[in-house]
């Protein structure tokens, strides 16, 4: 058995977003990169896969060189190859052009019986790219897993809904995404952080794949960011002190969410 | 003529209010543009809540209706709804942006060869196409988005589009059976102990905090929400201490939510709980500290010790219900 992990490289969630001169894009100047979070509970599931079935844990990111980075780290907290489909800059946040992109990597490199994805990337905020990858490959998915048991054929999965959780089986190989609850991720070990320097990462052009990006980027793209703007900043809000008086605050808190604000 | 097709969910046989608020605001936008607006219905003996679908704008619903859609399937159900886009070919398809709608746009999209435009909370009709607004960066960005040249599967995020009736009957055609192996089943639906509301589709949240110094003054917090019919909510602090389940935190790494009301209590607003919830009507703040983030983006709020806070707003709360 075989497994992968799609892994985006993003912008820390800690950062502040200022828009670039394009007017499309942030602006890139002052960003620190991770691994987007959900990633981690995804690539930690993967190799606790690998620790329990032996199935070694393939990374794929497409991306800028600066991926590479992000592909190190995972190596690092125990994958065993890594595959760089460099580019990605005009496919920024259109889901099915980067979907095709990773789906014909996983065709060059595979074939996996699980394909592990985030349940939602930092940045693009699409929630997408893993049921695309499925419909792309022709496999089942199952999105936003919270407990996974993998079988000899198949798994069994539990995923979050609204007020409650699906049990849902499905045949390998299957596409899983992965939602905080899944598990714990580890750190990078010392002995991990040296042996990952060692691993030669395999790389790609989309070209290599027989895709041709200027087309998946301009006249194919089927999402275009055309602006993007700061929420307006909030100001004027009503802070009472209820330090000395916390009734009295708390009460005209109360008078003034259903008179003012009608919310009560 | 264009038209918009809305997928409508249902649970139980029950139409899911998100689902409505996307049809209705499909037919806001058709008015508008002179479209039309058509529904897919998938699931089973839900035939005659069908005809209902035209109060909220729908002129024609398509159904599917057979035991093995009684349970949610992305194959089956994109499927049935690849079947409606060919009858309708609409220019866009929207979908509520629930756990099945963001579970199954990405397979519907990929099977139409659309893109596309996730979690919209604006939209407008700009020379003839959709131009959709979104949250990005969890809500630290706004940015327009189209389709390109293929026409669209839009995700509409819940309680940010108003559900209006106004339409007139719907004609209902039925879809023959959905072709195809279902891989992945619904094998069971395990619902939530308690049967609390849950943060993604509340109306009011009352969240709790650090600042509630332990777990079992969730109670505290849960009084105040059911007083006010609200969903209970956490910070990442306080669910990854154990205090209560994942299920409730709100923000980067939990729900994205738009309520009408957000009370945080006992939060500081961390970047990444705000960017959760910071687009929610109106934000209350209960905290101690009057330099807590929380503030900047409240339009109400007590700087004060929240045990001496909630129980006299709990009371005053009580009184004015009971005067009403
Ligand atoms: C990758 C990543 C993802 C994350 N995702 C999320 C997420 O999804 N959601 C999230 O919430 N966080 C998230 N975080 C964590 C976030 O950075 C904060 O650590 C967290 O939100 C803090 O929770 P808190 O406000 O409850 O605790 P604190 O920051 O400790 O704040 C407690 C507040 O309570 C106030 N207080 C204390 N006592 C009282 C009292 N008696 N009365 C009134 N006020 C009082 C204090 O003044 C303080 O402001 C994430 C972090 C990372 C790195
Ligand atoms: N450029 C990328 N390279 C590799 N994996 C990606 C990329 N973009 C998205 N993914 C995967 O798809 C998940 C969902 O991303 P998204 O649909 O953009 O929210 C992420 O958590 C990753 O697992």
């Amino acid at each position: 058995m075989k497994s992968c992990v799609l892994m985006a490289y993003v912008p820390d969630t800690a950062s502040m977003i200022k828009v670039a001169a394009a007017g499309n894009r942030i602006n890139e100047a002052d960003i620190k990169w991770i691994v987007s979070p959900y990633d981690e509970y995804a690539l930690e599931e993967a190799i606790r896969f690998k620790e329990a079935k032996g199935a070694p844990v393939t990374v794929l990111t497409y991306g800028p060189e600066r991926a590479q980075q992000g592909l190190r780290e995972c190596l690092a907290r125990g994958a065993d190859a890594a595959v760089h489909v460099k580019g990605g800059e005009g496919t920024f946040g259109d889901a099915l052009a980067i979907a095709k992109v990773l789906a014909a990597a996983v065709r060059k490199t595979g074939p996996f019986d699980i394909i592990f994805a985030g349940v939602k990337g930092v940045g693009s905020d699409n929630a997408l790219v893993g049921a695309m990858v499925a419909e792309l490959l022709d496999m089942p998915h199952v999105t936003g897993v919270v407990k996974l048991e993998i079988g000899d054929g198949s798994l069994t999965a539990h995923r979050e809904i609204e007020g409650g959780t699906e049990v849902v089986t499905a045949p390998l190989p299957c596409v899983v995404t992965a939602q905080k609850g899944l598990n714990e991720p580890r750190y990078p070990s010392l002995k991990g952080i040296m042996a990952a320097k060692k691993v030669a990462i395999q790389a790609f052009a989309p070209a290599d794949l027989g895709l041709d990006e200027g087309a998946l980027a301009g006249a194919g793209a089927t999402c275009r960011w055309k602006t993007l703007a700061l929420p307006p900043a909030k100001s004027g809000g009503v802070i009472l002190k209820g330090e000395e008086d916390p009734a009295a605050a708390a009460r005209e808190l109360a008078r003034l969410l259903r008179e003012q604000a009608k919310a009560i | 003529m264009a038209c918009i097709l809305v997928f409508v969910e249902q649970r139980n046989g029950n139409i899911r209010k998100a689902s409505l608020e996307a049809l209705s605001e499909a037919k806001r936008l058709a008015s508008g543009a002179g479209w039309s607006v058509c529904a897919v219905l998938a699931g089973h003996s839900v035939a005659a809540k069908a005809a209902e679908l035209g109060a909220y704008g729908a002129s024609k619903v398509y159904v599917a209706d057979e035991e093995r859609l009684a349970r949610y399937s992305s194959e089956a159900y994109a499927a049935v709804v690849r079947e409606a886009a060919a009858k309708c070919a609409p220019s866009a398809l929207f979908m509520a942006g629930t756990a099945l709608g963001h579970d199954l746009s990405g397979r519907v999209a990929a099977r139409l060869g659309w893109g596309c435009l996730a979690d919209v909370t604006k939209l407008a009709v700009e020379g003839g196409t959709l131009v959709a607004t979104r949250p990005v960066y969890s809500g630290k960005a706004l940015a327009t988005v189209d389709g390109g040249a293929t026409p669209a599967v839009l995700t509409l995020r819940p309680n940010v589009f108003p559900a209006a009736t106004g339409g007139t009957a719907a004609e209902v055609e039925t879809l023959p059976p959905a072709p195809g192996d279902i891989r992945a089943v619904v094998k069971e639906i395990l619902a939530k102990e308690g049967g609390e509301l849950d943060v993604a589709e509340a109306d009011v949240i009352v969240s709790g905090g650090r600042g509630i110094k332990g777990p079992e003054n969730f109670a505290l917090i849960r009084e105040l929400a059911g007083l006010l019919g609200a969903a209970v909510g956490a910070s990442r602090a306080v669910v990854d201490a154990g205090w209560i389940d994942h299920a409730n935190q709100v923000g980067q790494t939990g729900k994205v939510v738009s309520p009408s009301l957000y009370i945080a209590c006992g939060i500081s607003g961390a970047i990444q709980h705000l960017a959760g919830m910071s687009s929610s009507k109106i934000i209350v703040a209960i905290n101690k500290d009057p330099d807590a983030p929380i503030f900047k983006v409240a339009d109400y709020g007590i700087v004060g010790d929240l045990f001496q806070v909630v129980p006299p707003l709990i009371a005053e709360i009580r009184k004015l219900k009971a005067e009403a």
